[in-house]
């Protein structure tokens, strides 16, 4: 199946991923990031990436489709520097799966 | 433990012991197909993790590149050398069965960018968002990578926790039921069968004692 790949995020981090071909969006508000997901989800984007600033806006955003098969919905650092969201979310699938959390930190 | 609520005659007995033998095998094959995806699931969350610092490192030094290359050009002169990609990437999904959970297999393609991908001429444009742009083409593929794996990673944990709920529903609750409505019936039968036994001696008692009375009486008429 064929698919495409966005970005979304604040401007500043996104910008630059244009240049390789990602698909680029920018959304700084929260409204705007959730309505920006939903949208990508209905037209069946394959990978969206997600700065963990624009994610730390939306609360419970990666938990509403963690278990659809796409979009895989993956948080990257924003220009900022990495918020942890990303390993956060690694260790509570963990947890999911075996009960405690047992990767190491 | 909670009984099943059911009549308790042969009929029954047989169809809960089948019940109870299909439980059992379901029990065990799904214990080892927890087992299996468990260790799948844990070698795949190790290398993710690794994967994970090494793409978040990568990005954050792109992210420098690009500062250092705002910092030089005008922010007019970026947004407009960036705004309109040579290259684009097609993604295409395929799905792989993973221990009977499918999950996506992400491949890519980049296309239009022949020779090089920048996107702009290199009059008004510094230095440094070649390289940022040269670097950001790097991380691509492990970006991909890290998406598939984390995509994975998620599935297999939802499946995880599913398989361990059912194999926890069978070994504590369901398993335990059926064996000890078994039980019930059985002595229930056992009960029955001597009820009966008891009920069949008596009644023979009564026959016996009845043909001895007759007899009595016939004896005193002959007499």
């Amino acid at each position: 199946m064929r698919s495409k790949i966005a970005v979304v995020g604040e401007k500043a981090s996104v910008m630059g991923f244009r240049a390789v071909g990602f698909e680029v969006i920018e959304a700084e508000e929260s409204a705007e990031i959730s309505a920006t997901v939903e949208r990508l989800v209905r037209e069946e984007y394959g990978v969206v990436f997600l700065t963990e600033q624009a994610l730390s806006k939306v609360p419970g955003l990666l938990d509403k489709y963690k278990d659809t098969r796409i979009p895989a919905i993956i948080p990257i650092p924003g220009r900022d520097g990495t918020l942890g969201i990303g390993m956060q979310n690694l260790h509570k699938s963990v947890e999911r799966a075996v009960g405690a959390d047992i990767l190491n930190h | 433990m909670a009984l099943i609520r059911v009549n308790p005659t042969r009929m029954e007995l047989a169809n809960l012991k089948k019940k109870l033998r299909t439980s059992q095998k379901g029990h065990k094959l799904l214990k080892d197909k927890r087992d299996d995806l468990m260790k799948k699931f844990l070698s795949l969350v190790r290398e993710n993790q690794e994967l994970r610092k090494t793409v978040e490192e990568k990005i954050m030094g792109v992210y420098e590149g690009f500062v250092i290359a705002g910092a030089v050009m005008s922010p007019a002169a970026l947004d407009e050398a960036l705004m309109m990609p040579k290259q684009r990437v097609e993604l295409e999904v395929g799905s792989e069965n993973l221990m009977s959970v499918i999950v996506p297999v992400f491949s890519f393609e980049t296309s239009g960018g022949e020779g090089d991908n920048y996107s702009y001429g290199f009059v008004s444009t510094s230095g440094e968002l070649d390289s940022s742009v040269a670097a950001l083409a790097d991380v691509l593929p492990y970006m991909l990578k890290l998406a598939q794996m984390e995509k994975s990673a998620q599935l297999l944990a939802e499946e995880i926790e599913k398989t361990r709920r059912t194999v926890n529903a069978l070994e504590y609750v369901r398993i335990p039921n059926l064996q000890e409505t078994i039980r019930y019936i059985r002595m229930k039968l056992e009960e029955n069968d001597r009820g009966n036994t008891t009920r069949l001696m008596k009644v023979k008692d009564m026959i016996v004692q009845q043909g001895i009375e007759e007899q009595k009486a016939r004896d005193e008429m002959a007499g």
